[in-house]
């Protein structure tokens, strides 16, 4: 507990949000935008599902019990579909707004949808993983031992790297989600729906971190080697890039200084 | 209020007096010290609201000004704020706090209008050594004073003995330094920084000092009185943009936060219309200490006045960029403070507000691009942030920390 365990669950859960905010979206304001704009919507998905949950359990009479569990159960699967219901909506409305960009700014050149993909889903994640975390966060500042009473100990360490993974695999989700709304093509969709809730159902089994956390690294991977493909990566690209061939690459980064 | 900050060169033409942003702060009243608050709140609606606020200067280039309310009240006043919230919420029924906060409510607003028409008024009539002087006052008292008070409080909070002389060095050189900024040169971004930082001192004595239903309802308030007096033709706000345009001067460079501006040194003969009194200074802001709310929106601001001989040698200045209103700011700040103080605290019903007023904001900016003329920024934001403050309050904190202590990821 206390400040090392808050900063360094903080800096577990959030550095790579934050590195990847620095460097990709703080100098560009459009950017800024609609990251927030994707946190919105992201909040917005759960305020819908927090509505969900709380009539469904107004309805079953406020009970303690198991039946507190499923419906807690159901309150996440439902939240899930929610958010990625809210995801394409996001998608829809950002069709639209790259229309009414080019009116207003004519010389810019708008943002492709890839990059505003891979901008939303960093929304998603970051407002997803901030609101999962931060009390947890909050609480890990004050003075306590972790699982005195023989809950595991390694609470704040597991809900650190969880959150860390379900912000990354949030961005992940958005360039699939984006990409196969973008080619119409509908099975990607329904890939990332079904490991979003493949991710949180595996929460569930909590506190067996090692299944959870493990397997939600691993589809995190997985995921993230797909959304490589799917944003114009290849083998060829990576190789240049590792071995500082690309030229391309170079040359943006001696420009921009 | 957002103002359009045009681009067209031809009639820019700013002489450096003219580019720079002072910053009216309002002048705070003292307020009693000694009285203790929800220092952690403070604190951390403090770092939160600055936090917010610097989101908030990575705007793109909009137009966006933003009235700012606040008026300072006679220095012969009373020092607190309790002068103008007499009514006191420490009643036993639901209705009578109610009652309560809404009179709180009409008084402080009664306040804000009458101080607002003040302005008009003075302006109207080319006061422009008085209100100088007045924007003057405000600021000395708001970046030494509530310096001083804030400091004291944060020192207290975290046990931290610092002596007098650490002390008068630290507030002496922070009080100087943002006078200049403020009032005469400074680079772009420290003014910035100066300007956010009174706003968020004049919102923290909001915060601390205002009972807490009468501040949700002055929030709602505040925000019906900008529309109305942004946007109806006979309100104070749009009669200065109007006066102001007429005369062909620059609104109210101070008390305005600028996000972005490109100036270009020129020699110059100082600009006649700029002589004397500072460029419009509008200053709805703070002058009260803790209570008058100027006019929260501010009417356009207007390209700054030609160059006045044609020997200048002045390069034009092309401003662009979004101005807001320091009022607005501290409307937002308070509207954050509060959720952070009194939210139980939990996080996340502050976060949904920040997200909440930014996603306002940039529709408000959105809304401007479209209208092209002063549009009053608090409603849309103000409007979202109280809907996600109750909501969130009430329907998702239950929900993140069931999921939360059971360690569910959604």
């Amino acid at each position: 507990m206390t400040a090392a365990v808050f900063f360094g669950c903080a800096f577990i859960a959030f550095g790579p949000a934050l590195a990847l905010y620095i460097f990709t979206i703080a100098t560009d304001p459009l950017r800024i935008i609609f990251l927030i704009v994707g946190a919105f919507f992201w909040l917005i998905s759960l305020l819908l599902s927090s509505f969900v949950w709380f009539v469904a359990r107004a309805i079953t009479g406020n009970r303690d019990g198991p039946i507190e569990k499923y419906l807690l159960i159901f309150g996440v699967l439902v939240s899930v579909l929610i958010q990625e219901m809210f995801r394409f909506a996001y998608y829809r409305l950002l069709k639209k707004a790259n229309e009414g960009l080019k009116t207003i700014n004519p010389d810019e050149p708008a943002p492709s949808m890839r990059l505003l993909a891979y901008v939303s889903g960093l929304g998603f994640g970051i407002m997803s993983g901030v609101f999962s975390f931060v009390n947890t966060l909050s609480d890990s500042l004050g003075p306590g031992t972790v699982g005195i009473h023989g809950d595991s100990p390694y609470f704040f360490l597991n809900s650190a790297f969880m959150t860390q993974v379900i912000i990354l695999l949030h961005m992940f989700w958005g360039i699939i989600f984006f990409d196969g709304c973008e080619k119409k093509n509908w099975y990607p969709l329904l890939a990332v729906i079904l490991t979003h809730l493949l991710v949180s159902a595996l929460t569930f089994l909590n506190p067996q971190y090692e299944i959870s956390l493990v397997s939600a690294y691993m589809i995190m991977v997985l995921t993230g080697i797909w959304a490589f493909f799917v944003a114009g990566g290849s083998r060829r690209s990576l190789k240049r890039y590792l071995l500082c061939q690309d030229k391309n690459f170079l040359l943006y980064s001696q420009r921009s200084r | 209020m957002l103002t359009f900050m045009a681009s067209d060169s031809e009639e820019d033409a700013c002489n450096e007096r003219t580019s720079l942003m002072s910053a009216e702060s309002p002048v705070p009243r003292s307020c009693q010290e000694g009285r203790q608050g929800p220092e952690d709140g403070e604190d951390a609606a403090q770092w939160r609201s600055q936090g917010r606020e610097e989101d908030q200067e990575e705007d793109p280039d909009r137009y966006v000004c933003s009235g700012v309310p606040g008026r300072l009240p006679g220095l012969e006043e009373e020092l607190t704020l309790n002068i103008y919230t007499p009514f006191t919420e420490d009643t036993p029924s639901v209705g009578q706090r109610l009652l309560n906060s809404v009179l709180n409510t009409l008084i402080m607003l009664s306040v804000i209008v009458v101080m607002t028409i003040f302005l008009v008024v003075l302006y109207k009539y080319r006061c422009y050594k008085f209100i100088h002087g007045w924007l003057i006052m405000s600021s000395l008292m708001l970046l030494f004073l509530f310096t001083y008070i804030y400091l004291g409080e944060v020192l207290k909070t975290y046990n931290v003995a610092m002596d007098y002389p650490t002390l008068f060095l630290v507030v002496w050189n922070f009080g100087a330094v943002g006078m200049v900024c403020i009032h005469w040169k400074g680079p772009l971004v420290l003014q910035q920084a100066y300007l956010i930082m009174i706003s968020a001192l004049m919102a923290l004595v909001f915060i601390k000092y205002l009972p807490e239903w009468s501040a949700w309802v002055i929030l709602g308030a505040i925000s019906v009185y900008d529309l109305m007096a942004v946007l109806c033709p006979k309100g104070p706000l749009r009669m200065l943009v109007e006066t102001a345009q007429e005369r062909n001067e620059p609104i109210f460079p101070a008390l305005i936060y600028s996000s972005a501006m490109v100036w270009t040194v020129g020699m110059a003969k100082p600009d006649p219309s700029s002589q004397g009194a500072l460029q419009l200074p509008y200053d709805p802001e703070m002058e009260d200490s803790c209570d008058s709310l100027g006019e929260p929106s501010y009417p356009e601001v207007l390209e700054p006045p030609l160059p006045g001989s044609p020997g200048e040698e002045l390069e034009e200045e092309e401003e662009r960029g979004v101005k807001l209103g320091l009022g607005d700011f501290i409307f937002y700040s308070v509207l954050v403070g509060k959720a952070a103080a009194t939210g139980s605290g939990d996080w996340n019903t502050t976060l949904a507000c920040f997200v909440a007023i930014l996603i306002g904001l940039c529709l408000t900016l959105l809304l401007l691009a479209v209208f092209k003329k002063a549009l009053p920024a608090l409603p849309i934001s103000i409007a979202f942030g109280l809907i996600f403050y109750f909501s969130t309050d009430n329907l998702v904190r239950p929900f993140m920390d069931t999921l939360a202590s059971h360690q569910l990821h959604i």
